[in-house]
């Protein structure tokens, strides 16, 4: 079926006209039915976080604080907005200022309401065994004279403790 | 590494067997968890070591939890692409963990840990991605499932906590619960009636979205889309579910009436539509995997409509499966090229369909 404005393409949606007595049923191609502003098409699902950054990058909303590093994972805000992903859960202490608006942009709150959690008792056993392991390699750093590879894993025991 | 599905309850996928609430329409009911471990790096950012002591730590775990003890390891990273791919068609582990996709190659330490409509990827986009999955429209199970293996593992783990912000993730699109509940609904009576649009936009303004039949980043085939809750924070996992299913139960009414308005003023077209549909199935000799979805989601609407009798939507769903590029390459147990593949999935659907209502 052709459309009936431009009598050239293809009809792909029908729009019932009411503004103009008598009502009338109008088949529209895309492109005309476009200029009614009618959508014809699915639009993709919205991108909240790529919206966001898209937004923070305009406002300049993370200008001057690009450069912010997480001590535990050394990765940094420019990381995140290239890659929309942090590097470990220490990064949300580290950028927690810019984290708390971005959560608000895209969830509308940064204030978890679901379950509460806390971690099984021989979590702190195990949480100073990966501390054990750091102090470890910390030691063999120095040993080895690797003095910038000691100064990072001084760094994540400080972020661990 | 090899692939033997078989040692799992029907190859893992028990979730096409149509038993579920609503299964003409709904394929599917999902729900996932992320979950991070304290103490360590992101996968992303984790080096390979790091990566094997959480799957280490996870397998630990994963062993002494009645619920998830019996489930079977893959080790995803040690699998060949056809393998990773055939568990990816399947449903059972994401593009990510499967390392198809070319900006995330498959990482040292990717595994996954499946069962009976329960499975654990480790080393995906968080150190734990937890899913349970049911057949048709079944949230309370999916999520009474969640419940218990988040609890077992969250008493065997510490998870990654923050007391303002929630669970932890490496992406702060699912902080907060980081649950993300979904179903794979087929709706070819709103695109037939063309009340997609306004159905989905609608979907969005309060919160939800949908995607295609892979999920994420994935396209729209056959009319199936999955629905689910766009964000994960700031409600609580009950409140999320509650509503979903409040919009799922919504959802499905528009189409049932969508199918009614379809027979009642479009009754021989649609008919007619609906049988050429399966009139190819049954006979072409070639088949696009594109083509094959729309056919198939033709005839899907005309056993829901009772045009087509004779044909179980349990085959319909095993089709949607077990035609695609991965599996009729593992059933002709040779890599097929893309015409072989369309002369091999045309074949496969002949024998299933003539197989289920005879010759």
């Amino acid at each position: 079926m052709l459309c009936d404005s431009c009598k050239e393409r293809d009809a792909v949606v029908q729009v019932t006209q009411v503004t103009d007595p008598p009502v009338r049923q109008l088949n529209l191609c895309e492109k005309c039915a476009a200029e009614r502003g009618i959508e014809t098409q699915v639009t993709m699902p919205k991108q909240p976080l790529a919206d966001f950054i898209q937004a923070v990058q305009q406002k300049q909303l993370l200008a001057g604080s690009e450069s912010w590093r997480c001590t535990f994972c050394n990765s940094t805000l420019r990381d995140f907005r290239n890659t929309s992903r942090l590097g470990c859960a220490y990064c949300y202490g580290a950028f927690e200022v810019k984290l708390r608006d971005l959560l608000r942009g895209v969830h509308g709150t940064s204030k978890h309401q679901g379950k509460r959690y806390h971690p099984p008792a021989q979590a702190a056993e195990e949480g100073a065994s990966v501390a054990t392991e750091l102090r470890n390699r910390l030691r063999r750093a120095v040993e080895q004279e690797q003095f910038e590879e000691a100064a990072k894993l001084r760094d994540q025991l400080k972020v661990m403790e | 590494m090899t692939l033997d599905l078989s040692l799992l309850p029907d190859g893992g996928v028990n979730w096409l067997d149509a038993s579920g609430d609503h299964s003409g329409i709904v394929l599917s009911t999902r729900v996932r968890l992320a979950r991070n471990l304290e103490g360590f790096a992101f996968p992303g950012r984790a080096r390979d070591g790091e990566r094997l002591r959480i799957l280490a730590r996870v397998r630990e775990a994963v062993e002494s939890s009645p619920h998830l003890r019996r489930n079977l390891l893959v080790r995803v990273d040690e699998l060949g692409s056809d393998d990773r791919l055939l568990l990816h068609e399947r449903h059972l582990i994401s593009k990510e963990l499967a390392g198809l996709d070319q900006q995330h190659p498959v990482r040292s330490g990717a595994a996954v840990f499946l069962g009976d409509g329960i499975g654990v990827m480790v080393n995906e986009e968080d150190h734990l991605r937890l899913q349970t999955l049911r057949s048709g429209f079944n949230l309370a199970d999916a999520f009474a499932d969640m419940q218990r293996i988040d609890e077992e593992l969250g008493e065997r783990i510490p998870f990654a906590f923050h007391e303002e912000f929630g669970f932890l993730t490496s992406c702060p699109t699912n902080t907060g619960t980081g649950l993300r509940a979904s179903a794979l609904i087929h709706l070819p009576g709103l695109v037939l009636t063309k009340e997609i649009n306004k159905t989905l936009a609608g979907l969005q303004q309060i919160g939800f979205t949908y995607r295609g039949l892979y999920g994420e980043g994935s396209e729209v085939v056959g009319n199936f889309f999955q629905i689910s809750n766009q964000t994960t924070l700031g409600r609580s996992e009950e409140e999320i579910v509650d509503k979903l299913l409040q919009v799922l139960s919504t959802v499905i009414a528009r189409e049932e009436e969508a199918r009614r308005v379809l027979l009642r003023d479009a009754g021989y077209i649609i008919e007619d539509k609906l049988w050429r549909a399966y009139g190819t199935l049954r006979y072409a000799r070639s088949l696009t995997f594109d083509e094959a979805m729309n056919f198939l989601s033709g005839v899907r609407l005309a056993v829901g409509l009772k045009l087509i009798t004779g044909l179980s939507v349990y085959t319909l769903n095993k089709l949607l499966i077990f035609s695609q590029a991965a599996h009729l390459s593992h059933a002709e147990g040779r890599p097929l090229s893309e015409s072989e593949a369309n002369l091999a999935r045309a074949r496969y659907v002949r024998q299933a369909l003539a197989a289920e209502v005879g010759t």
